[in-house]
């Protein structure tokens, strides 16, 4: 065989190939520009289910891409959040978009060094750490009443107009759509960048088989905690969005809820995906915002057998399904 | 002397919160150990259970006891069910599929007890033999705390001596050490797994009835204690039963102990032990290390 007959090898095309945009990649966007125009009423909960997404992405790169297993990404969108908030109660810094830089420079640096001592444990162990870590950081938001407002958090957060010329309205949430579009629109790219890297190539071979990327010469934990601590970081800028958006922050930012509910999403849509986290955190919240009030019992009966559905029979979400169906037709297409 | 007397009544009531732990966490802490299961549908269990003995005290008039039985009886068949068509699809899915799953079960236990009993917390009325409080000759104290204590250190006790003195529990000590080995030993695993759970299960809602007086009966249940049962088993270390019980004591006491002179930030203090200690010995205070 010919290195060009290498080079034309679907598999190789393939892998040369699997970071080139295709054509759908850009009808998420439009979508939600589209949206942006035709249901002006609801752009208050659109921006919700935009910071979900970025949240969701957030947890994909560990997740998904690194395969770290953690119920503790709360912890992270609460640091942002609460960056935002005590620095804007208090009158220091009112400006959003160095706002958002800081709301995750903030939670970067706590994802940096509790990743250092935490990801050196995997397994149950690492879950219980995660879990415990943002009780922690839950409960001392709490005690801390003077500085973090306590159970009853802060709330009416003075942020400054964008660029000091679109003012953010909390009952009417034009700027905040844009605003937090824009703001996912540049995390997205970066990410996918960076998961279509070296970097995230050996992300996905450390979650793949840890032993042997040891055995190859990969720094396999100095890898974790760098994913780690950009996946924090962007979890940061999410909570930071969330507490600009909404002029408040509360405990609701960081408990188990919230990190609870952001892995159902990932899930739900299909993790190690990127786009799982759009497609989960959009039927997830189209379905809880319409039945959860309805009809609460069944919405969470609804909700857990989606979970036990999903963990025996479908992993992949409902991305994964698509692909399933999609090799299915193609398997049935192909035959003679 | 005051003081003293006040020391032991913390620790009386820490080490009576800490048997109900232990019945509750056993189970858990001996699944997770044997099976690498992460249940995190065990407080769920705990709930159902506790839910059937109340409501067979409160609406069929059963005495106390013969609750606990029938709650223990029906929540271990019904574990049995669950563990035979669902659990075993996953013992060897990862990690994160387990959670999944069982966060799912946990929701789908939460919205059933809710449509079928209603959100609000259950009472549970006491025998009047179990009321008021006992004289132990230099302290007074709640009758039920010291029943607590009594029954949990016989339930341990003859936890210990099954596993410790009988085939079966020299079987899933094996299989807790070395599954593959204990397997071409002969033993089945699969049939030890069923009994294991069922059992654990059956505990958990001992635990759910004997604790519900002071940990409250809510469908929020098995959500609000889940953290500290995972802690509870992690601090023990897994599949290791005197692990389990000394963690149970020393959490009961310690939480006890905070909330009654540290009402605010108690938590703060447990959460931060626990990472320091699986940060020390990720294979929990009791367990051995591989």
């Amino acid at each position: 065989m010919s290195a060009t007959d290498l080079q034309n090898h679907p598999a190789a095309r393939a892998l040369a190939q699997r970071h080139r945009l295709r054509v759908w990649e850009g009808l998420p966007w439009l979508l939600a520009l589209a949206c942006y125009f035709a249901f002006p009423r609801y752009l208050g909960f659109g921006t919700e289910i935009l910071i979900t997404v970025l949240f969701a992405i957030s947890l994909d790169l560990a997740l998904g891409y690194a395969g770290i297993v953690t119920l503790g990404h709360a912890a992270f969108f609460g640091a942002g959040a609460y960056t935002v908030g005590m620095l804007a109660k208090n009158g220091i810094w009112t400006e959003p978009i160095t706002g958002l830089l800081l709301g995750a420079a903030v939670a970067g640096l706590i994802g940096f060094l509790s990743g250092l001592v935490l990801l050196r444990t995997a397994g149950l162990t690492l879950l219980m750490l995660t879990l415990c870590f943002m009780g922690l950081l839950e409960e001392s938001a709490n005690m801390g009443a003077d500085f973090t407002g306590g159970f009853d958090g802060l709330d009416s957060l003075p942020i400054k107009p964008i660029v000091g010329m679109f003012e953010f309205d909390v009952l009417y949430s034009k700027t905040q759509y844009l605003y937090v579009l824009a703001v996912l629109f540049v995390c997205f790219v970066f990410t996918r960048t960076l998961v279509y890297s070296p970097f995230g190539h050996s992300l996905t071979g450390i979650r793949e088989n840890t032993l042997r990327m040891h055995a190859v010469g990969a720094p396999v934990e100095r890898r974790l905690v760098i994913c780690y601590t950009i996946s924090a970081a962007i979890a940061g800028i999410a909570g930071a969005l969330w507490a600009q958006a909404n002029a408040y922050v509360n405990l609701s930012t960081l408990g188990l809820d919230r990190a609870a509910t952001v892995l159902i999403i990932l899930v739900l849509g299909g993790y190690g995906r990127l786009y799982g986290a759009f497609v989960g955190a959009f039927v997830y919240m189209m379905l809880e915002h319409f039945l959860s009030k309805l009809y609460p019992e069944a919405w969470q009966l609804g909700l857990g057998l989606l979970l036990v559905v999903i963990a025996l029979f479908a992993r992949g979400g409902i991305l994964g399904i698509g692909e399933e169906l999609r090799r299915r037709f193609r398997g049935w297409r192909n035959k003679p | 002397m005051i003081f003293g007397i006040d020391v032991i009544s913390t620790l009386l009531g820490g080490v009576a919160a800490g048997m109900v732990l232990f019945i509750v966490s056993v189970g858990l802490s001996v699944t997770m150990g044997l099976m690498g299961f992460v249940n995190l549908a065990h407080g769920g269990f705990a709930m159902i259970g506790g839910y059937l003995i109340v409501l067979a005290m409160n609406r069929l008039g059963m005495p106390f006891v013969a609750a606990l039985a029938i709650g223990f009886v029906v929540v271990a068949a019904v574990s049995t069910i669950f563990e035979r068509l669902l659990y075993s699809r996953l013992y060897r899915a990862t990690e994160l599929d387990q959670v999944l799953f069982t966060i799912g079960l946990v929701f789908m236990m939460i919205a059933s007890v809710t449509l079928a009993v209603g959100p609000e917390t259950q009472p549970l009325t006491l025998p009047t033999w179990l009321q008021g409080q006992i004289n132990l000759g230099f302290i007074s104290y709640r009758t039920y705390s010291i029943v607590l204590i009594a029954v949990g250190t016989v339930i341990m006790l003859g936890l210990w001596l099954g596993f410790e003195r009988t085939r079966m529990g020299a079987q899933i000590r094996a299989a807790v050490d070395n599954r593959r080995m204990a397997e071409s030993l002969g033993i089945n695993i699969t049939r030890l797994f069923t009994l294991v759970f069922a059992f654990g299960s059956g505990m958990a809602a001992l635990g759910g009835g004997l604790g519900a007086e002071f940990l409250g009966l809510d469908p929020q249940y098995p959500l609000k204690y889940l953290v500290i049962f995972l802690i509870v088993v992690a601090v023990g270390g897994l599949g290791r039963i005197t692990g389990v019980f000394y963690a149970s004591l020393i959490i009961g006491v310690v939480d006890f102990a905070l909330k009654k002179y540290l009402p605010q930030g108690g938590t703060v203090f447990i959460y931060g032990m626990t990472i320091l200690l699986l940060l020390w010995r990720p294979q929990g205070l009791f367990g051995k290390s591989t």
